[in-house]
């Protein structure tokens, strides 16, 4: 049995005195794919945040590929990582946001080979190379040189997803990535994120697209009010529900 | 095309009449435009014919070779002051912006200082600064090292004092408008370059200050017309060789003629003034373009660019 890509024990989330996350325990395989699903306000996003450090724990423990999240276990003691030691683990996790978060300022191809090149200081000829592979990819081969206010919402997420894969991440995070898209782009969307789950990937997919969660999901976990109520497989979870809660939810979102 | 249109739409070629109704009468603004028609011509007569204006002066000098190099001075003043400006700006806006009170404290503190205290008061402090401080020197603190040191006389020429006056407090201002360029960008940027692993250096230099320059432009314009006016106070200082307040200011010593020569100092100013904001047009109307499609570029190509899309839009 292999070591678990993500593992959450208990993890606790504070903003103020609001608790947004009130243990979370949960895992995550190599090359599983879960969807969180869940009202707003569950937690969801704050988890994904947590799990790439954007946000830090107040209790638990979450670690990622074995490695403890912005934290060094030293004997019984926690020591905080350096910045320089938090970047390096994040370059290692993509994510995907709502709402994309492309860099204006750069066309297509320089926001996909910004990170390689400044991070992994990878030359610049070769990021050209990998970055016009990883938007071929995508279905975006000839938007190189388009810049994000020139592309459709679907086709700014797309080059998203490339600029987070082109630091070979060993897991791929996706905050509600289709939220802000109009219908008829969600599916080009979902279709970059379904070939990438045959391709291995090991993703956690905040989203309300029930198809998706049937389709490609290997786990659902149904989260409301910053706990887990239930999880599984997504025929048992979706079709059986086991908790009321859930099952209103899902009366409201199918 | 068929003709059976279900509905009765008008011909396209034949428009409805057009209304033709009887304007309101406006008297009021006929007695207005009078009234200043009236007064402006009297205010041209009396600048035109006033014999003591003795515009062949303002003529004489207008190209005088002392009021030219003044010119070049102010000038030369602006440009320095406001590249201080800039650079002290960006790096105290960034201190400022930071978590730690170590480093956002002294960056308040220096802000609070310079636009607490008026620039000409901080002109004449400079100025006379080697009456607190006779020796000035570089090396490291406490320890006694010393890598060059000089007299304070010589170290603060007036050139020197006159560019730590207007540059430091450039700074101070210029700060503020570097920080609101930088909370201008949304946090998503923040979060997607840390996401992909930059540093905090990285995604400031290459990821929000580049966006921030859309929020930055136009008061650092306005800035630097203002500094070129603001240059004149360093004529309190007997600045040498002279910017162009001191110059015009040094020829009325001499033939007594103030009116004549401050108008040529205006008229200079008004010219680079407009010089300015011509600049400051361009560079504006380049950055408000729909969203920002733009890579951050060399001031050059910033600059042509904006003639560029100007011109284009003309001729459409």
């Amino acid at each position: 049995m292999s070591e678990p890509m993500v593992k959450a024990e208990g993890v606790h989330k504070r903003f103020g005195r609001l608790e947004v996350l009130k243990g979370i325990t949960l895992q995550v395989m190599p090359g599983e794919v879960m969807v969180l699903l869940g009202p707003s306000g569950s937690g969801k996003s704050t988890f994904l945040r947590c799990i790439n450090h954007l946000e830090k724990i107040n209790s638990g423990r979450l670690s990622v590929d074995g490695e403890l999240v912005g934290y060094r276990q030293v004997g019984d003691e926690l020591h905080e990582l350096r910045e320089s030691d938090i970047a390096r683990k994040r370059a290692e996790i993509g994510m995907v946001f709502q709402h994309f978060n492309l860099f204006p300022h750069m066309t297509a191809l320089e926001n996909v080979t910004c990170a390689p090149m400044r991070v992994k200081r990878i030359p610049r000829d070769r990021a050209n190379t990998s970055a016009r592979e990883l938007l071929a990819r995508v279905g975006l081969p000839e938007k190189l040189g388009a810049y994000p206010a020139q592309l459709s919402g679907g086709q700014q997420q797309r080059v998203a997803i490339a600029r987070a894969l082109a630091m070979e991440p060993k897991l791929m995070l996706f905050d509600e990535p289709t939220s802000a898209l109009d219908p008829e782009l969600v599916d080009e969307v979902l279709q970059a994120m379904q070939q990438l789950a045959r391709e291995g990937m090991t993703m956690i997919v905040v989203t309300h697209e029930m198809g998706f969660a049937r389709e490609v999901a290997d786990t659902v976990v149904f989260m409301d009010a910053g706990v887990v109520v239930e999880s599984g497989e997504p025929a048992s979870v979706l079709s059986r529900p086991r908790h009321e809660r859930t099952r209103s939810f899902l009366s409201k979102v199918l | 095309m068929s003709a059976a249109g279900a509905t009765d739409a008008p011909e396209p070629n034949r428009r409805p009449d057009e209304i033709r109704a009887v304007p309101v009468r406006h008297p009021g603004r006929w007695v207005a435009t009078a009234l200043i028609l009236l007064f402006g011509a009297s205010l041209v007569r009396s600048i035109a014919t006033n014999k003591q204006l003795e515009w062949h002066i303002i003529g004489q000098f207008l190209f005088d070779h002392r009021v030219l190099e003044g010119a070049v001075v102010t000038l030369e003043l602006t440009a320095i002051a406001m590249a201080m400006g800039v650079v002290l700006g960006v790096v105290l806006a960034v201190m400022r912006l930071s978590p730690n009170p170590l480093v956002s404290g002294p960056s308040w503190l220096y802000i609070w200082f310079f636009r607490a205290t008026p620039v000409l008061v901080q002109l004449l402090f400079w100025y006379n600064i080697a009456a607190i401080y006779p020796r000035i020197s570089l090396g490291i603190p406490f320890v006694g090292v010393e890598f060059v040191h000089g007299s304070a006389n010589t170290v603060i020429t007036t050139f020197v004092a006159a560019l730590l006056g207007l540059g430091l407090n450039e700074g101070a201002y210029m700060a503020e408008i570097v920080r609101a360029g930088i909370i201008s960008v949304g946090e998503g940027q923040t979060d997607a370059a840390q996401s992909l692993g930059m540093s905090r250096l990285q995604i400031m230099r290459r990821i929000v200050l580049p966006q921030a320059m859309r929020v930055i432009i136009p008061p650092t314009g306005n800035e630097t017309i203002s500094m070129l006016k603001t240059s004149s106070l360093v004529s309190v200082i007997a600045l040498s060789p002279p910017e162009l307040l001191l110059a015009t200011e040094n020829i009325y010593a001499v033939n007594f003629r103030p009116i004549q020569l401050l108008i040529v100092a205006s008229i200079w100013y008004a010219v680079m003034t407009s010089v300015l904001y011509v600049g400051q047009y361009y560079l504006e109307r380049h950055y408000a373009r729909g969203a920002t499609r733009e890579l951050a570029l060399t001031p050059l190509q910033r600059v042509r660019m904006g003639l560029f899309s100007f011109r284009r839009r003309e001729w459409s």
